[in-house]
């Protein structure tokens, strides 16, 4: 069982800034950490290795500093980190990052399986996975809260809009997992010494099938930040005070005035 | 090769979700958008749905000024590879500048497929659209957790993909006398690699995305028992109680119930929030409520910024009252429901 767990690096803190002329992130300055949701997608991976057996291999997408994501695979129990790392992959959208990672998989050799995180808590989106599945030509899973391998069949409980299925696919597939149904184990402090030892693979644009430099990064995407802007709403209305009484007389005025559907 | 001198892109067509014979709620409000994107740009409005029941879908969809519609009876459940085959045949066919999804777990599983299909530009949970003079569609979304507003444009390739979350564009109603050309179309995936069950015996969580109001507790909130009094408010006020991460983390609340980033965006008409500070990321989970009432003790909490009725005070003098006072007004015995 071979499975590729897709992670990224994220701002710490949700207060990114672009640069307004390209519209590209501005990663300097900032403390990076591991995409939460990735972490389980790393954890969903372990718990299926901890049944079939098999290997892990992580791959991240980002500048030199993002190796760190892959110690922290390592840390959890990962078996080989690679760093998708060239001058042209950045500024990618959805379709030029999902381009990249097919690529860089592909040139990892033949995998059974990709779990990813449902999405990121920089971009937001929740779509390079089910991308990627389509630059494959893969089945995808969306919505995953239970992942399980079974011979060469893949079984999986979802979301979906009409409750919880339960789905029976073939391998290989993507995956997309949720994170609450895999809570990711606590780093293992001998497996993080080991970690640190343990070689990463870096992939640049060179190592790819197609080498051309304009499929990748801002030139392969399609969509462009036009502008940014501060969202509306930045007019603050006015406090007021109110005791216990004052308050809820208060807030029933509201609510009777807000009126529709509500019960009152 | 041979190479067909091709239709230029135009049109916006709108993907509905359709699911034995029920139109996703989001439809309408897709539809509308269209319709007033179609005003700016001169283009015409088509409606393309895939899925179970079309027979009763097609009397839902009459009434909409759209001038096609386009329904493939097919599998019941969503199959994202079978349902992107399908969708990509009808978009190869009427080469739309403009495909709107909505932001459900099935548009967001299918829309990705789509913009890889046809190697374009997809930008995810739009909360503005406008047409450009060149018919370039400007996608407006909040990027970083809401603290800015990116708009972005797909200018070279087509179509332009867009997914908007449901109870975000004003829906449009149905009128009398738009009767759109229909076609419909049977074609069951041949291959049953992927097989779906939807459990029966599962009772369906709640959905604190679908309520149209919302209690919010967070952190000042001293004990779990405390809840007891919040969960109650909301209840007598026929809604649903939601948390900031907090109290998740807390394990006072589940992860369902959470309001922001990592948990659920959430649009109510009506969100009264009690000892929650306002962390970025839950912010641009609730941003898009339509009144914002916040009870916070700290006259420098953040979601004051935001609120349309900021209040300082206490939470455990005010819900007490307020439970007392609602239910008062309801004609409820004093006490007792």
């Amino acid at each position: 069982m071979r499975i590729a767990v897709c992670m990224k690096q994220v701002p710490g803190v949700s207060e990114g800034s672009m640069d307004p002329r390209t519209g590209v992130l501005i990663r300097t300055g900032l403390s990076a950490v591991t995409n939460l949701y990735d972490r389980s997608a790393l954890e969903a991976a372990l718990r299926i290795k901890e049944q079939q057996g098999g290997g892990i291999h992580v791959f991240t997408m980002g500048p030199g500093k993002a190796e760190e994501v892959l110690r922290e695979a390592y840390a959890m129990g990962a078996d080989h980190g690679y760093l998708i790392s060239d001058r042209a992959f950045g500024g990618a959208d959805v379709l030029a990052t999902s381009y990249t990672l097919m690529q860089a998989i592909r040139s990892a050799g033949e995998y059974d399986l990709i779990v990813c995180g449902r999405q990121t808590t920089d971009g937001d989106t929740a779509q390079t996975g089910s991308a990627l599945a389509a630059w494959l030509g893969w089945q995808q899973l969306n919505w995953v809260t239970r992942l399980e391998v079974k011979e060469d069949q893949i079984l999986a409980v979802c979301r979906m809009e009409e409750g919880t299925a339960e789905v029976t696919a073939p391998l290989p597939c993507v995956a997309m997992v949720e994170r609450e149904s895999f809570i990711p184990r606590m780093p293992s402090l001998k497996l993080k010494m080991k970690g640190r030892k343990m070689p990463v693979t870096v992939i640049s644009l060179q190592e790819l099938e197609d080498a051309v430099p304009e499929h990748y990064g801002l030139k392969g995407s399609a969509t462009r930040v036009k502008k940014i802007f501060a969202p509306k709403g930045a007019e603050r209305k006015e406090l007021v005070y109110k005791s216990g009484v004052e308050g809820a007389a208060y807030i029933l005025e509201l609510l009777k005035d807000t009126g529709q559907e509500t019960g009152i | 090769m041979r190479r067909e001198k091709e239709a230029p892109w135009s049109g916006i067509l709108v993907y509905v979700q359709c699911r034995r014979g029920e139109l996703h709620p989001c439809s309408p409000e897709l539809i509308g958008e269209a319709l007033r994107l179609a005003e700016q740009s001169k283009e015409e409005v088509w409606v393309l749905g895939i899925g179970s029941g079309m027979e009763k879908v097609q009397k839902e969809l009459q009434g909409y000024p759209v001038s096609r519609i386009f329904l493939y009876e097919t599998d019941d459940l969503f199959l994202p590879g079978w349902y992107a085959s399908l969708a990509a045949g009808c978009i190869r066919e009427t080469r739309p500048s403009v495909v709107l999804i909505g932001g459900t777990l099935e548009g967001r599983a299918l829309a990705p497929r789509l913009s890889v299909e046809f190697r374009t530009g997809l930008t995810a949970d739009c909360t503005a659209l406008a047409m450009d003079p060149d018919g370039n569609l400007i996608q407006t979304r909040p990027a970083f957790g809401g603290n800015v507003m990116a708009s972005i444009v797909t200018e070279k390739s087509r179509p332009q993909f867009a997914t908007v979350r449901p109870g975000v564009m004003e829906p449009v109603p149905r009128g009398k006398g738009f009767s759109p050309v229909c076609f419909v179309k049977s074609v069951f995936s041949e291959e049953k690699t992927v097989k779906i069950t939807i459990r029966e015996d599962e009772t369906k969580g709640v959905a604190i995305g679908d309520c149209r109001l919302l209690v919010a507790a967070g952190r000042g909130v001293k004990k779990k028992e405390d809840l007891e009094m919040l969960y109650h408010l909301a209840e007598i006020l026929g809604g649903e109680l939601a948390c900031s991460r907090a109290l998740v983390e807390k394990g006072w609340m589940p992860p369902e119930r959470q309001i922001g980033i990592s948990g659920n965006s959430v649009r109510p008409e009506c969100l009264i929030t009690f000892g929650i500070s306002g962390t970025v990321q839950f912010m641009a989970g609730m941003r898009q409520a339509k009144r914002i009432i916040a009870v916070n003790s700290d006259p420098e909490a953040r979601i004051f910024q935001i609120a349309h009725h900021p209040i300082c005070g206490d939470l455990y003098e005010i819900v007490p009252e307020l439970i007392q006072s609602v239910e008062k007004e309801a004609g409820y015995q004093s006490g007792g429901v």
